[in-house]
C-alpha cells in the first residue's frame, strides 16, 4: 500500500495529517485550535455521522482477505468558507472529533495556512501520539523474556 | 409455533421496572459508569465486542451496564445497534506483521527474533484471590526498558522459507479480493475459508473453547502448537472514493493466534507443518487460540483428513457457533407455545384412551 509514484507524493503529506487527526481526541484538536489565529466558518457538507467500517483480515495473517467485523466510525465533510473541501473518517462516534479532524483537514489545504497549523496543531499532536506509543513499547520492551541461564549454559 | 396474545402489557412494564430497579441494586453503593467499566472490565468488554462483531469500547461497556454483565445480552444488543447504522467501507486488510505488539509469544521457537514478549498477563500468576484489589488503592506504575525497533515477523514467515510449513493459502490472492460477508449474506454451503474465519471471529468463545478442547483430547486431533500469539494494536486504513486514496482512519486491538499443526504429508504434498488462524477483536488470547484449533480442524477434507468428529465438521460448528443465534433459538422457547401445546396435549390424551379402549 505504500506507493511511491510522484503523483501520490501530495496525498502523502495529506494522508499523514489525517491520521494524526484521526488519533487524536476531539479536545486535543480542539486545545490546539486555540492557540491558531482566527479560523473562517465552516459549512458542513456531509455528517458528522455515524456508521460502520467492516474490518478485514487475511486468512493465516498474510493470505486471502476476510471480513473480521465492524468497527464504529464517524465521518464528516466541511468546507472552509470560500476554501477547500476537508473530509475526515475516525474511529469511534464522537462526532465532534470529526468535525474538528474535517476542519482542520480543509485548513491544511490552504497554503498560507498549513504551516501555522502544522507547528501548532499536527506536530504537537503527532508527537503526543508517539510519545503514547513508546509508552507501550517501553513497557513490552521489559515483559520481554531474557533466558539468561541458557544462554550462559551454551556460552 | 408460539402465538401473539394480548394482555400482559402492566405485567412487562412491571417486570422491566423491577429489572430497572434491581440492575442498579442498593442505591447505597455508587453507580457503576460506562468508563469505569470500559476501563476497568475489559476483557469483558473485548468479548462483547468481538461476539457483537463491532469494535467500539464504549458502546461495549454501555452493553455491559445495560444487560448486568450479562456477555451474550450485551453483545446481542451491539449486534442490534449496528443493523441501524450505515456500512460506509471496508478496510484494507489489517497487517498484523505490522502490531505494535504488547504480546508476543511463541511456544516452539525460544529465540524468535524480536524476543518473548509477555505483556500484560495472567499467565504465571497462582491464581489466588487477591484481597487487596478488595481494599483497592493506588497500583505501581508498570515498569518500563528502552525499546527494541527490531520488526517483530511473523511466525511462520520465519518457519515458511525452508517450506516445512504450508504457505498462506491463498497468498497471491489480490487485496482487492471481496471475501464473503455473514452480515450480507446467508451462511451456505460448502461454506470457503473466508466465511469461516468470520464466523469463528464472531462465534461463542465459549463453544469455540469445547470445540477446540475436544481436539485436543482426540476428537479430530491434529497435535498442535501455539506457533505465535501476538496481542497489540493495529492501524485501519480505508479508501473513501471521495479522495481515491487510503487513509487511516485509527487503531484497533486484535489478539492473533497462529496455530501450527502436524501434518503426515500425502502422495502428493510432503510431509509439512499445517496451520490454523486466529483473529479477534480485543485481548481475547483464549478465543483465537480456540479459533485457530478449530479454524484447523475444518480442514480435515481439504487436507485429505478422515472427517470424524466435531470440530472438524463444518456444518456442525458454523450453524451452532453463534452465541446471538442459539440463544435466539433456545430461549424462544420461553415464548408462549399454548396452541402448540394445547394440540400436543390432545393427541397423547387421544392415544391414551385408543389404547384404554383397546384394553376394555
Amino acid at each position: 500500500m505504500t506507493d511511491k509514484s510522484p503523483t501520490d507524493a501530495p496525498n502523502a503529506a495529506r494522508k499523514r495529517w489525517m491520521a494524526v487527526l484521526a488519533r487524536a481526541g476531539a479536545n486535543a484538536i480542539a486545545a490546539r485550535l486555540e492557540g491558531i489565529g482566527e479560523i473562517p466558518a465552516f459549512v458542513r457538507l456531509r455528517g458528522p455521522e455515524i456508521g460502520l467500517a467492516m474490518a478485514r483480515g487475511r486468512t493465516g495473517g498474510g493470505g486471502a482477505p476476510f471480513n473480521l467485523g465492524e468497527v464504529a466510525v464517524t465521518r464528516c465533510t466541511v468546507r472552509a468558507e470560500g476554501g477547500p473541501i476537508g473530509h475526515a473518517y475516525v474511529t469511534g462516534r464522537d462526532a465532534r472529533h470529526a468535525e474538528l479532524a474535517a476542519q482542520v483537514d480543509a485548513l491544511m489545504q490552504d497554503a498560507s495556512r498549513a504551516a501555522e497549523l502544522e507547528r501548532s496543531v499536527i506536530a504537537p499532536l503527532e508527537a503526543a501520539e508517539t510519545v503514547r506509543r513508546a509508552t507501550i513499547a517501553a513497557k513490552a520492551e521489559a515483559t520481554k523474556v531474557r533466558f539468561f541461564a541458557m544462554r550462559n549454559m551454551r556460552t | 409455533m408460539y402465538v401473539t396474545v394480548k394482555g400482559g402489557e402492566k405485567a412487562i412494564d412491571a417486570a422491566h421496572a423491577w429489572m430497572a430497579e434491581e440492575r442498579r441494586g442498593d442505591p447505597a453503593v455508587p453507580e457503576i459508569g460506562v468508563a469505569q467499566i470500559a476501563e476497568q472490565l475489559g476483557r469483558a468488554v473485548d468479548r462483547v465486542m468481538g461476539e457483537g462483531s463491532l469494535y467500539d469500547r464504549d458502546l461495549a461497556a454501555l452493553a455491559l451496564k445495560q444487560s448486568q454483565g450479562d456477555a451474550i445480552e450485551a453483545a446481542f444488543l451491539l449486534r442490534a445497534y449496528r443493523t441501524t447504522l450505515p456500512r460506509f467501507a471496508h478496510t484494507t486488510p489489517i497487517d498484523t506483521a505490522s502490531m505494535r505488539a504488547e504480546r508476543r509469544v511463541s511456544a516452539i521457537f525460544k529465540d524468535l527474533p524480536g524476543g518473548q514478549i509477555l505483556g500484560p498477563t495472567y499467565d504465571y500468576t497462582h491464581r489466588l484471590l487477591d484481597f487487596a484489589l478488595a481494599a483497592g488503592g493506588p497500583v505501581p506504575a508498570a515498569p518500563m526498558a528502552e525499546p527494541d525497533t527490531a520488526p517483530l515477523p511473523r511466525v511462520p514467515d520465519i518457519l515458511g522459507h525452508e517450506g516445512l510449513l504450508e504457505a498462506d493459502a491463498d497468498a497471491d490472492a489480490t487485496l482487492d479480493a471481496v471475501p464473503g460477508d455473514l452480515t450480507r449474506e446467508p451462511l451456505m454451503f460448502p461454506a470457503g475459508r473466508d466465511i469461516r474465519l468470520q464466523a469463528l471471529a464472531r462465534g461463542d468463545e465459549g463453544f469455540l473453547l469445547a470445540l477446540g478442547y475436544s481436539t485436543q483430547r482426540g476428537y479430530g486431533g491434529s497435535h498442535p502448537f501455539a506457533g505465535e500469539i501476538r496481542m497489540g494494536e493495529v492501524s485501519l486504513e480505508i479508501e473513501p472514493a471521495e479522495l481515491g486514496f487510503a487513509i487511516d482512519i485509527g487503531d484497533i486491538v486484535v489478539t492473533e493466534c497462529q496455530m501450527v499443526n502436524q501434518f503426515k504429508g500425502s502422495k502428493t504434498v510432503p510431509a509439512q507443518f499445517t496451520r490454523g488462524y486466529g483473529l479477534v477483536f480485543g485481548h481475547a488470547e483464549r478465543k483465537a487460540m480456540a479459533m485457530a484449533l478449530v479454524d484447523r480442524a475444518m480442514r480435515a477434507e481439504e487436507l485429505g483428513e478422515e472427517c470424524t468428529a466435531p470440530a472438524q465438521n463444518v456444518e456442525f460448528v458454523l450453524y451452532h457457533s453463534d452465541n446471538i443465534e442459539a440463544t435466539g433459538f433456545v430461549e424462544h422457547l420461553k415464548l408462549p407455545h399454548y396452541v402448540d401445546f394445547q394440540s400436543e396435549l390432545q393427541n397423547v390424551r387421544r392415544m391414551r384412551s385408543e389404547l384404554r379402549e383397546a384394553a376394555e
